[in-house]
């Protein structure tokens, strides 16, 4: 009977490991050898639009690559999970309709998930992997900044081009061909000094913080955190993390609120945290947007923060630009072509839209 | 539930009774921290009459947010309390569950399209679907948890793990909006009332399990499993089927705490949707003095319990305590709560005030 419950119990917790594994496992170290290229396919239409309307500014960028004729150039795509936010399902989707057949890829995609186990651990395996099937381009987006050295070292040993976005690394610079990244200190300066032409009397700051030590956290504060110390009718009312949560926003919103002091600007480090902070400022009938009592201010350019802005109801949204694939296949034409890029570090173009100029055609275009 | 007519006037027993009383714990907490933002700043207190936006008339002030945004966290301390009484441990699935219940109720009221006009399905209909699912989700960690003997922090596991991708899965990985301002209503405000929702659902909830304690046998069930499970089962009970039952019961909570979390932004982020929530949800019942190792239990003191946390939280907002600094308040104030709520430093304080009280009749 013992023996006969343990067999059970045995299969149950196989069973189980399984179905966890199933529904939330697409980062599981088996990645590689589940994900193809026609898994593509799907996502392809619903992200065309946004791949395009980087074209404009690389006209070449998708129209050329088949070029390279019936030799697919393989490129192994280490990403992290995409539905770890709106930034990620854009990106994840970008590089899906940019790296196909058609364009003269053959990729393959792996993702680290920080739910299901070690994710820098599992995006070093899947690179050990995609380094075995003889990948030409190693694209890699990194949870974590360290332990890519030896892998990195591996790839350069194996002729395998390493081009990391979205995320550095903490690794030598020749082990990479190029790095294409957002410059969050930027973002934040470019927020900050559209805030100041607001030329309001006294700036009195709600300042909601990403989750603390991100990289975007930082570089959204340090600009801000900048101002106020230099400016003496700049006023820092609250500043508290809501860790990029549209409730804690709220929350943090209606105490300040609750407690009677004022404030005039909301500076969100995310679309979320302004949509929570909003909420708040609704509940007690406090006007915000354009021409209204409080200005309000969010990051990421999600498509119905966008529209939040063309209505009015937001001031300025700032963008973290999650469309690098048309960076990178510039990098690997030129690769290919026997150069070398001009910029090992690429920084890509970010803008930050004000609610009185933004158009209908901007929300279609950047919203992601 | 109503304990405190437990409280006798009569001097004798007043003290000892009132330290037995499983409320009293949570109570002195909420006290506390009441009289503390009395002497620091009144204006806690202030409860101010407006209207929103919309044009409703509506209160705000911290009294307010507390009822407010403690709600879910009531809400889901009742069901918590069951699993816990029941199978002697917790789920800590049910942020991740959240996600899911709030993912399938956009994922009905959009039917796909992240940006509907219009609701595809009444918001009854939503909800009732995501009912179903949680309750499902429930009776699976109740099955591995009471016929495979898996222990409920490890089974529950499982989906606190899988839970958050499978939710972002429902939906394609997009993040709806709901433009809809009726669905605002459950996390918000309706026209006309001026006190939030939440806290309605919350006292719905409550009167709900009241009435089901007070003429059912679930607590004389729940209790006896998780006392001595061979007894309750020699005395004709079948625990494992009263283990599921509370965890299914948890997947209902879960499904109202979901609604009222989707509602309150008409989104959702997958990621961050009740972080964390489940950690609370267990303070809240340790906090009500219930022995987390399952057997009797208190739910009104669980319930005080999960309003206690809010109003910590509030307090430390209003505060404005350093935002990274914010947990390790809070962890030093849970630490002190527990330790007071500890059985044996009741059992010591009560045999203090009794000896205390000899030498007052030698003297």
């Amino acid at each position: 009977m013992k023996k006969r419950l343990a067999v059970l119990l045995a299969g149950a917790m196989v069973m189980a490991t399984l179905a966890g594994c199933g529904n939330g496992g697409t980062a599981e170290t088996s990645a590689p050898a589940t994900t193809d290229a026609p898994a593509a396919e799907p996502e392809a239409p619903a992200a065309e639009p946004e791949a395009e309307a980087e074209a404009p500014a690389e006209p070449e960028a998708e129209a050329e690559a088949p070029a390279a004729g019936g030799d697919l150039i393989k490129v192994g795509i280490i990403n992290n999970d995409p539905s770890e936010s709106g930034y990620r399902t854009a990106n994840d989707a970008d590089l899906k309709a940019t790296f196909t057949e058609a364009n003269g890829y053959s990729a393959q995609f792996a993702y680290g998930n920080p739910a299901v186990g070690n994710a820098n651990e599992d995006q070093v395996k899947a690179a050990q992997q995609f380094i075995q099937d003889e990948v030409d381009y190693l694209l890699l987006s990194a949870a974590d900044t360290a332990g890519w050295d030896t892998v990195l070292q591996d790839a350069q040993d194996a002729g395998v081009q390493v081009i990391l976005f979205d995320r550095t690394i903490d690794a030598d610079e020749g082990l990479y061909a190029a790095s294409i990244v957002s410059d969050m200190d930027k973002e934040g300066q470019t927020a900050v000094d559209w805030l100041a032409t607001q030329g309001l009397e006294t700036y009195n700051i709600i300042h909601l913080q990403g989750q603390m030590g991100s990289a975007a956290q930082q570089g959204r504060t340090k600009a801000l955190d900048e101002k106020v110390a230099a400016e003496a009718n700049w006023n820092m009312v609250e500043q508290q993390t809501a860790s990029w949560n549209a409730e804690n926003a709220q929350q943090i919103v209606q105490s300040v609120i609750s407690s009677g002091k004022e404030f005039n600007v909301i500076y969100a480090e995310n679309d979320d945290m302004a949509k929570g902070a909003v909420a708040a400022l609704d509940a007690a009938n406090i006007s915000h947007g354009v021409g209204k009592d409080v200005i309000v201010m969010g990051f990421d350019c999600n498509k119905w923060a966008l529209e939040e802005l063309l209505a009015g109801n937001w001031n300025y949204d700032g963008q973290c630009n999650p469309f690098q694939s048309s960076y990178i296949s510039d990098v690997i034409k030129t690769l290919e072509s026997g150069g070398t890029p001009a910029e090992k570090v690429i920084i890509m173009e970010e803008k930050g839209f004000d609610a009185s100029t933004i158009t209908a055609e901007d929300v279609e275009k950047y919203g992601i | 539930m109503a304990n405190s007519e437990n409280v006798k006037t009569s001097s004798a027993g007043s003290w000892k009774n009132l330290l037995r009383n499983q409320c009293f714990i949570p109570i002195a907490a909420l006290l506390l921290l009441a009289v503390f933002n009395l002497i620091v700043d009144p204006t806690f207190f202030r409860i101010t009459f407006g209207y929103n936006s919309a044009g409703n008339p509506v209160l705000s002030g911290a009294i307010i947010d507390i009822i407010n945004n403690g709600s879910e966290l009531a809400i889901l301390a009742i069901g918590m309390t069951l699993v816990t009484a029941a199978s002697g441990g917790q789920d800590i699935s049910v942020g991740a569950a959240i996600a899911i219940a709030g993912s399938v109720i956009l994922r009905v009221l959009c039917g796909g399209n992240a940006r509907p006009e219009t609701l595809e399905a009444p918001i009854i209909v939503a909800f009732l679907v995501a009912c179903v699912v949680a309750m499902l989700f429930g009776a699976f960690n109740g099955v591995l948890v009471a016929y495979f003997k898996i222990q409920p922090m490890i089974a529950t596991l499982i989906l606190y793990t899988a839970g958050r991708s499978i939710a972002a899965w429902i939906n394609n990985n997009e993040l709806p909006v709901i433009s809809d301002p009726k669905f605002a209503y459950f996390g918000g405000f309706i026209p006309g009332i001026p006190i939030p929702t939440p806290f309605f659902i919350a006292v719905a909830c409550m009167i709900v399990v009241g009435l089901a304690l007070k003429f059912t046998n679930l607590r004389l069930y729940t209790q006896s499993v998780g006392i001595n499970q061979s007894s309750a089962r020699l005395n004709g009970l079948n625990p494992e089927l009263i283990k599921v039952m509370t965890f299914v019961i948890l997947g209902l909570c879960v499904a109202v705490a979901g609604l009222i979390k989707v509602s309150r932004v008409s989104s959702i982020n997958y990621s961050v949707i009740a972080k964390d929530i489940e950690m609370d949800a267990i303070l809240a019942v340790a906090l009500g003095g219930n022995a987390l190792s399952g057997g009797k239990f208190s739910m009104a003191a669980s319930i005080i319990g999960a309003f206690v946390i809010q109003c910590l939280t509030t307090t430390l907002y209003k505060y404005g305590v350093p935002a990274t600094a914010l947990p390790a308040y809070k962890a030093v104030v849970v630490i002190l709560l527990v330790i007071v709520s500890a059985p044996t430093v009741r059992e010591y304080f009560s045999t203090l005030v009794k000896k205390m009280k000899l030498k007052g009749e030698v003297a």
